[in-house]
């Protein structure tokens, strides 16, 4: 531990006099109080207390409608058609028919849920080539091997989008129709487009570059993925922003939910036409679903969701009733300190040497 | 060819290992025939062949060689790397340890794409970061030793190579050499002493460094030898020794040296040990024996050890019990994912085929323990074991920085020497203290005396007798008592006489340098003081004859004619000159120990001697060594008779001890009483609060010294180890193995029911074999203070071994001499007092410093410090580390135990390293509960430490379990908050890398602001850690997060924009910050109660700050208890005196001539032939005397 210095004399080795080396840095003590630790405690209380009301003033305000549609109406003969792989391509359609009591105010979201469907597992979740979804030109004609068994088509073509994830893509369609009380049914307008995160639209996800080329011509000599009915650069035909890797509906699929159950965004309402122009009036609504994909074999459920919003997402009954609870048992910890410190505590005797 | 040469240089090398020395041949001056022997293959050109040759080997076998070769010569070596092996040895050791092999066989399996669920890079960053960090520190302990090593390697020394003196450097010196030493130089090996530049071949060594006896030693060579003055003679000898093996005994040689045709028996009194330092000797020469690390003194050294504090082994074993909890933990996932994947994953396999590898649930399950163990990998954390050793190393120099351990009068501030042992410093329980040097400074001081009723009493504390023997001619020093100099003024005759006696009775050779410059030689600084302290009262004694005194009595020359002396010895106790005086008187001066001299009083003096006795209580109640003085004026006739018989007495060969002391006795009757005089045996500085502030901390403090009972418990009681109020003191000594059984068992039976007892026992070497170290060991631990005398360096070693072994205590040993050296590599700790002469105990030491009193500040501030902040940078750190890990557990029952992670990679490998790594390094740094000066003050804080209280496994278990709760709750309220969550603007949000990202957002913060709570004293740095790691946190979280890096590594960086989608979404925040609130709250409250319900001394004394200065000085002692000892226990030097023997020429005459023939006649001589006889039985009585007392 030599130390190299320029000093001399009779005390050269004396150790310099910083407050640093001598551990005499000006600090702040604090200590656990009375005075300091149960006012927090009872300030800690007030706010999870207000907080806690306030969100479940805001969430009472919101409404949502959950449609399980796995067998629900019509559906249940699909639901028996798509037991049989064999008969995958088929097509098949169905109706439900629901109400809406109350009118659903404001933005209305439509989702579909998927129960039971495990995105979150390791092997699927790495299933996927975020550099072909990127546009690289050599990944898309060479997958990662994390996409195995889903790299390659059995004719050794290589798969866009590669993986689980991308082939297991949700493949419903669903079209809304609202019937009023007088007059004519009028389908309900989703808008489907820019319903992503702006990164995953306009950073995550890009076509490969294709220099005047059309972007079938670009995918060419890739195969679609197996479950899929048609090649990527077919998803929307009619407007070249959302086709390709950066079609809406594949953005969200990919973005890989956390647990078994979840929802996803398919569409939100279009409100410039009556009668929806202050949401979804009350009613009766049938609901079109092309009915694709396949959930008896992991006994999983699917299922459409309506909801308004709040200032802080959608209908969240967990967090106004965490916020309340914890509130409570703060007040519960912070009465019993103070009953304890008022009445056991040593705090202030004399130090006893 | 050269591979040959090689593999033959090898195996010569490996057989030398293999071979066992058992007696040893050395012939001077015949290096080629030393050379036969293999302890002698070697100057080491060798080396460098060698070295070349290891770099192709493996480290082990060849430092093994190459000590090999470094045994050869006088070569030490402590370091342990160089710069070839360093490499592979210091790799091997680290993977040595079980964190890093665990690291690497995880790496290992991080590889196998089929088990892998993280990517290599969170293990190997950390991995790779905690191998430099070490080696960095390994490299530079290493190269300091190489350092020191090299300073005692290059020492220069004079050998006869090729007929003339050369200088070598120490390393160099070989067996058979022939080297000279001169005055004030270590000795550099263990040499035979050949001749020297005084008569008789004698030569005089201090042992200092050997035993911590400062007294000088005689050494005398073979009378043979002795004249062999010139180089010449030197180089035409060529006596070939054989001797015994190199062992550790530093009292007994046995050997034989053959030298024309003759033979001579070789004893210890004629061996100079390496370590020695030769006094009063101009020059001498002697014959390398043995060299290096073969000399008594590094034999006597127990190898190095790597210590390990109890806290690491603590470490090892929790890192133990984690890994077969991460174990459990992985078989429960694993059983999860087989019986998941028989229910579940089996009609998943639609979109998730299993793969090849998968042919089976239960396949899938053991693929999935590996890699859970991979994921979970970090409740063992990787950082754990190098956040420690930075964390040493900054309390290390927090040690070396300290001010208030600095020593200004020798300029040496306290060092920390090894960085590994701090925080055990908290922890001692006993300390096993080295008396001479160490507690006390070995400088005898004349303080007070008693002269004829009155006591004179000296008020400036400054006097140190250092100042006054420079200048003889200033007799009387105005800061002296001024009644006693107003006495000494006034011719007042007892006083005169008593400093007359002082310059007379004695055994002190002066030495006249220059015209002036009196120094004198004292066989015991007792001796010396007292001869000093008559010189500063106008007594200057200064030159004797073999039968004259001359002093200068108050300016004039007087001389005195010296009739005889007689000597002191351990029963006598006293010691009596017979003179006559200028006026013819013949006078009996005598100095003793009180009680001896009182009882051969004359009854004139009995109302004096009741005086004296009080005085004398007084100054024992001070720690004074007292000493009676009496004189007894002779009849003429009396004395011719008495001469007579003396005369005969000496002459007779049977029971000539007995006879020669009864006539001492019978003369020495009927003395008149002159007074007594207290020395004081000065004490280090603050020696005694130091004590009691150790003691009031529940430290142990054990003496273990080589010196004598009586100076032993004196010190005992002046440093307040032993005290008046301690009602009982027992000293238990016996010389036989027999007697030590009886008297230890005998008093472990009687005192057991006892506690307040005191033991000082004189041990003997048995008292450490096998059969009694039970009972010794647990008599001793019955007392409260242990004081052990007479006891060797390994013996001082063996007492701290059976301590340690059997007490599961933390030991402590401190001493500044040679001798304590393997006493300080045993214990736990070792403390070395630097400043001092010689290095050795400071070189083998963890921690030095220059004062005895610094220790009270090492351990109850800094050790304590070291101790509270590891014990609370461990338990935050392993609940740190069960907090973020264990959420994957949780996250096991939702992904199908599928070894998904929460987090993304990257947060994984940056979490220990860098998000949360220098906040609890600042808390580990400069985290104080107490400031110092309350550590000082409440000695009681340091029990904790001692008692294991703030880190043990119930702590452990309490951290891991609040690290377990934190984790469960950080998982299952954003859980809560997830299933349901949508945007703001209404998109999908519960996917995995939002869940992600909030998780590890409130993980950053819980943590943060429970090093927050945790932290007791905030500096500015532990504000700018804490803030900086959070702003880092979010900066790195964006920065990775972003464009840029995406657009160059898409696959690595898959989480672009979750940061900025996910943070800006107020329900996140909600989320975050109920999940914050509900982790701390609850430790809080449970702190909060601890304090305010079961306070302990450290939250107490928080509370009043605040300096305030506390009297710990000793009370004075009102004693009837008395020390009565001023000598030293070796035979005195009366009868070297009185044949004449030691007294020099002339001072002028011997300085530079070693080629003088001491055959030339002169008056010495003269006397010689008259007595010659007589003295060489004398001698050769002395010498059977001495050999019969260090037996």
């Amino acid at each position: 531990m030599g130390k190299v210095k320029g000093k001399s004399g009779p005390l050269a080795r004396r150790p310099d006099n910083s407050a640093f080396k001598q551990q005499r840095l000006p600090a702040w003590s604090p200590m656990l109080t009375a005075t300091t630790v149960l006012p927090f405690f009872y300030l800690m209380a007030l706010i999870c207390m207000l907080l806690g009301v306030w969100l479940l003033l805001t969430v009472q305000s919101t409404q949502e409608i959950k449609l399980d549609y796995t067998e629900a109406g019509t559906c249940d003969m699909c639901f028996e058609k798509r037991k049989n792989v064999s008969n995958a391509a088929q097509i098949c359609t169905c109706t439900v028919v629901f109400p809406i009591k109350k009118a659903l105010k404001g933005d209305v979201f439509f989702y579909y849920g998927l129960q039971n469907f495990h995105q979150n597992l390791r092997r699927y979740m790495d299933s996927r080539d975020d550099a072909q979804m990127v546009g690289r030109k050599t990944n898309l004609k060479n997958p990662s091997s994390y996409c195995e068994p889903f790299m390659k088509d059995p004719n050794g073509l290589p798969i866009a989008p590669c993986g689980a994830v991308a082939n297991s893509i949700f493949n419903d369609t669903f079209t809304l129709t609202y019937h009023g009380s007088s007059g004519p049914s009028i389908p309900v307008p989703l808008l489907r487009k820019g319903i992503t995160w702006y990164t995953d639209k306009n950073v995550k996800y890009r076509n490969p570059k294709n220099d005047n080329m059309t972007l079938a011509q670009v995918f060419e000599g890739t195969a679609r993925p197996l479950y899929w009915q048609k090649p990527v650069y077919e998803l929307d035909l009619l407007d070249p922003t959302n086709n390709g890797f950066i079609n809406d509906d594949l953005i969200i699929w990919m973005r890989e939910a956390a647990f078994p159950n979840f929802k996803k965004l398919y569409g939100v309402l279009y409100r410039a036409k009556q009668p929806f122009t202050k949401g979804l009036p009350a009613g009766n609504y049938t609901i079109n679903i092309s009915y694709n994909f396949p959930v008896q074999y992991f006994r999983g459920r699917k299922e459409v969701v309506l909801t308004t919003l709040t200032w802080f997402g959608g209908q969240n009954h967990f967090l106004p009733i965490a916020y309340l609870v914890t509130s409570c048992l703060i007040l519960l910890i912070a009465i019993i300190l103070t009953v304890v410190w008022w009445k056991f505590g040593k705090n202030g005797k004399r130090l006893e040497e | 060819m050269n591979v040959c040469l090689l593999l033959t240089c090898l195996w010569i090398m490996t057989m030398c290992c293999l071979y066992v020395e058992k007696e040893r041949h050395v012939k001077a001056n015949a290096q080629d025939y030393n050379d036969k022997f293999s302890y002698a293959v070697s100057r080491p050109q060798n080396d460098t062949r060698f070295a070349l040759f290891t770099s192709v080997g493996c480290g082990y076998f060849i430092s093994a060689v190459s000590e090999c070769v470094i045994l050869q010569d006088n070569h030490i070596k402590t370091s342990k790397y160089n710069i070839l092996t360093f490499l592979p040895m210091n790799l091997f050791e680290q993977f040595q340890r079980v964190a890093n092999a665990y690291f690497l066989v995880l790496l290992i399996l991080q590889l196998i794409p089929e088990i892998s669920s993280l990517s290599w890079f969170t293990t190997i960053v950390p991995l790779v970061l905690v191998l430099v960090i070490t080696a960095v520190k390994d490299a530079t302990d290493d190269y300091f030793r190489h350092k020191s090593d090299q300073q005692v390697n290059n020492r220069q020394s004079q050998v006869l190579i090729r007929g003339s003196m050369q200088s070598e450097k120490w390393m160099n010196i070989r067996v058979g050499d022939i080297i000279k030493l001169e005055n004030n130089q270590f000795v550099a090996a263990d040499i035979l002493l050949l001749c020297s530049s005084e008569p008789y071949g004698l030569c005089y060594i201090e042992t200092a460094e050997l035993d911590g006896e400062t007294n000088l030693k005689v050494r005398q060579s073979l009378t043979a030898t002795s004249d062999m003055g010139d180089i010449t003679k030197l180089m035409d000898f060529d006596g070939e020794v054989i001797c015994e093996p190199p062992n550790n005994k530093l009292d007994r040689f046995t050997g034989t040296l053959y030298w024309r045709d003759n033979k001579y028996p070789l004893d210890n009194e004629k061996m100079l040990l390496r370590g020695c330092v030769l006094r009063n000797t101009e020059w001498c020469f002697g014959m390398v024996i043995f060299a290096g690390l073969q000399t008594k003194l590094m034999q006597n050294c127990g190898g190095t050890k790597f210590k390990k504090t109890s806290i690491d082994k603590l470490m090892n074993t929790l890192v133990l019990w984690i890994f077969a909890f991460l174990i459990c933990m992985g078989v429960i996932l694993a059983i999860g994912n087989t019986i998941w994947e028989s229910w579940i994953g089996r009609n998943f396999q639609v979109f998730l085929p299993w793969n090849a590898l998968q042919s089976s649930a239960v396949f899938s399950g053991f693929l999935t323990f590996w890699s859970y163990i991979i994921i979970l990998n970090t409740v063992v954390p990787i950082s754990l074991y190098v956040s420690v050793e930075v964390l040493r190393l900054g309390h290390s120099y927090f040690i070396n920085w300290d001010r208030r351990m600095y020593c200004s009068r020798t300029d040496t501030a306290a060092e920390a020497r090894t960085t590994t042992l701090n925080e055990e410093l908290g922890q001692v329980e006993f300390i096993f203290s080295d008396k001479t040097g160490t507690l006390t400074q070995n400088i005898m001081v004349f303080s007070k005396c008693s002269i004829n009723g009155q006591t004179y009493d000296h008020t400036d504390w400054l006097m140190s007798f250092q100042r006054i023997l420079n200048d003889f001619t200033k007799t009387i020093l105005s800061f002296y008592d001024g009644s006693l100099v107003e006495a000494i003024k006034l011719e007042d005759p007892a006083v005169q006489e008593f400093f007359r006696l002082l310059a007379l009775c004695h055994t002190v050779m002066p030495e006249e340098k220059s015209e002036g410059n009196l120094v004198y030689q004292a066989q015991s600084p007792d001796e010396g003081a007292l001869v000093t302290a008559a010189r500063n009262f106008g007594f200057v004694f200064r030159s004797r004859t073999p039968e004259t005194i001359t002093l200068c009595e108050m300016g004039r020359a007087v001389t005195y004619q010296l009739l005889a002396i007689l000597d002191f010895n351990n029963v006598r106790k006293r010691m009596s000159v017979i003179v006559r005086n200028p006026q013819g008187q013949i006078k009996l001066y005598s100095k003793g120990a009180d009680s001896i001299i009182f009882e051969r009083l004359d009854p004139s003096s009995e109302d004096l001697m009741h005086t004296t006795s009080e005085h004398l209580s007084e100054f024992a109640g001070e720690g004074l060594r007292t000493l009676a003085l009496a004189y007894k004026d002779l009849d003429e006739d009396y004395f011719d008779v008495w001469t007579k018989k003396l005369m005969f007495a000496s002459t007779v060969i049977e029971n000539r001890e007995d006879q020669l002391a009864v006539l001492y006795e019978e003369i020495e009757q009927g003395l008149k009483l002159l007074g007594a005089t207290a020395i004081e045996d000065k004490l280090q500085e603050g020696v005694p609060e130091t004590i009691t502030c150790l003691n009031l901390a529940d430290i142990k403090i054990w003496v273990l010294t080589g010196d004598k009972l009586e100076t032993a418990m004196n010190i005992g009681y002046s440093c307040n180890i032993l005290r008046d109020n301690m009602n009982e003191v027992f000293v238990i000594s016996g010389h036989t193995l027999l007697e030590h059984i009886l008297g230890l068992s005998r008093d472990g039976n009687d005192r057991s029911n006892r506690c307040d007892v005191q033991y000082v026992f004189s041990l003997q070497v048995h008292a450490l074999e096998p059969q009694l170290e039970h009972v010794f060991l647990d008599l001793a631990c019955l007392c409260k203070t242990v004081i052990c005398c007479r006891v060797t360096p390994m013996q001082k070693a063996q007492v701290v071994e059976l301590v340690k072994r059997h007490k599961r205590a933390v030991t402590l040993a401190i001493g500044d001499g040679a001798n304590d050296v393997s006493m300080i590599k045993t214990a736990h700790i070792g403390v070395g007092i630097s400043g001092q002469e010689g290095m050795q105990a400071v070189l083998a030491s963890d921690y030095s410093f220059a004062q005895f009193r610094f220790l009270r500040r090492l351990l109850l501030v800094h050790g304590r410090w070291s101790y509270f902040r590891m014990c609370n940078f461990l338990c935050y750190f392993f609940y740190k580390n069960f907090a973020f890990t264990l959420v994957h557990f949780w996250y096991g029952f939702f992904c199908g135990f599928s070894a998904q992670t929460v987090y993304d990679q990257w947060f994984i490998t940056l979490f220990n390293i860098v998000y949360t790594s220098l906040p609890v390094l600042a808390m580990g740094l400069f985290d104080q509960d107490v400031n110092d000066q309350n550590s000082l003050r409440y000695p009681s804080l340091y029990k904790p430490g001692q008692q294991n209280l703030l880190f043990n496994k119930r702590q452990f278990f309490l951290c891991t379990l609040q690290g377990m709760g934190t984790s469960f709750l950080l998982f299952f309220i954003p859980y809560g908050a997830f299933t349901v969550i949508v945007k703001e603007d209404g998109s999908h949000f519960s996917d995995q890398q939002s869940f992600a990202v909030t998780i590890a957002t409130s993980l950053v913060i819980i943590v943060s602001v429970q090093i927050g709570l945790d932290t007791h004293y905030w500096t500015a740095v532990n504000h700018l850690f804490i803030w900086g790691s959070l702003t880092v946190y979010f900066a790195t979280l964006f920065a990775m997060q972003s464009n840029g890096i995406f657009g160059i590594f898409p696959s690595n960086f898959p989480f672009i924009g979750t940061a900025r989608n996910c943070l800006s979404e107020k329900s996140v925040w909600l989320v975050i910050l109920l999940t914050a609130v509900v982790c701390v709250v609850p430790g809080l409250a449970v702190s909060f109660l601890r304090v305010d319900l079961f306070p302990t001394l450290t939250d107490k004394s928080r509370k009043r700050q605040g300096p305030q200065e506390q009297n710990l000085r000793r009370v004075r002692r009102t004693s009837s208890r008395r020390s009565a000892y001023a000598f030293s226990h070796q035979q005195g030097y009366g009868e070297l005196i009185t044949s004449g023997k030691n007294m020099r020429m002339s001072t002028v005459s011997s300085a530079r001539s070693p080629e003088r023939t001491p055959q030339s006649p002169t008056w010495i001589e003269n006397i010689l032939q008259k007595k010659n006889e007589v003295s060489d039985e004398i001698t050769g009585a002395k010498q059977t005397q001495q050999q019969q007392h260090t037996d």
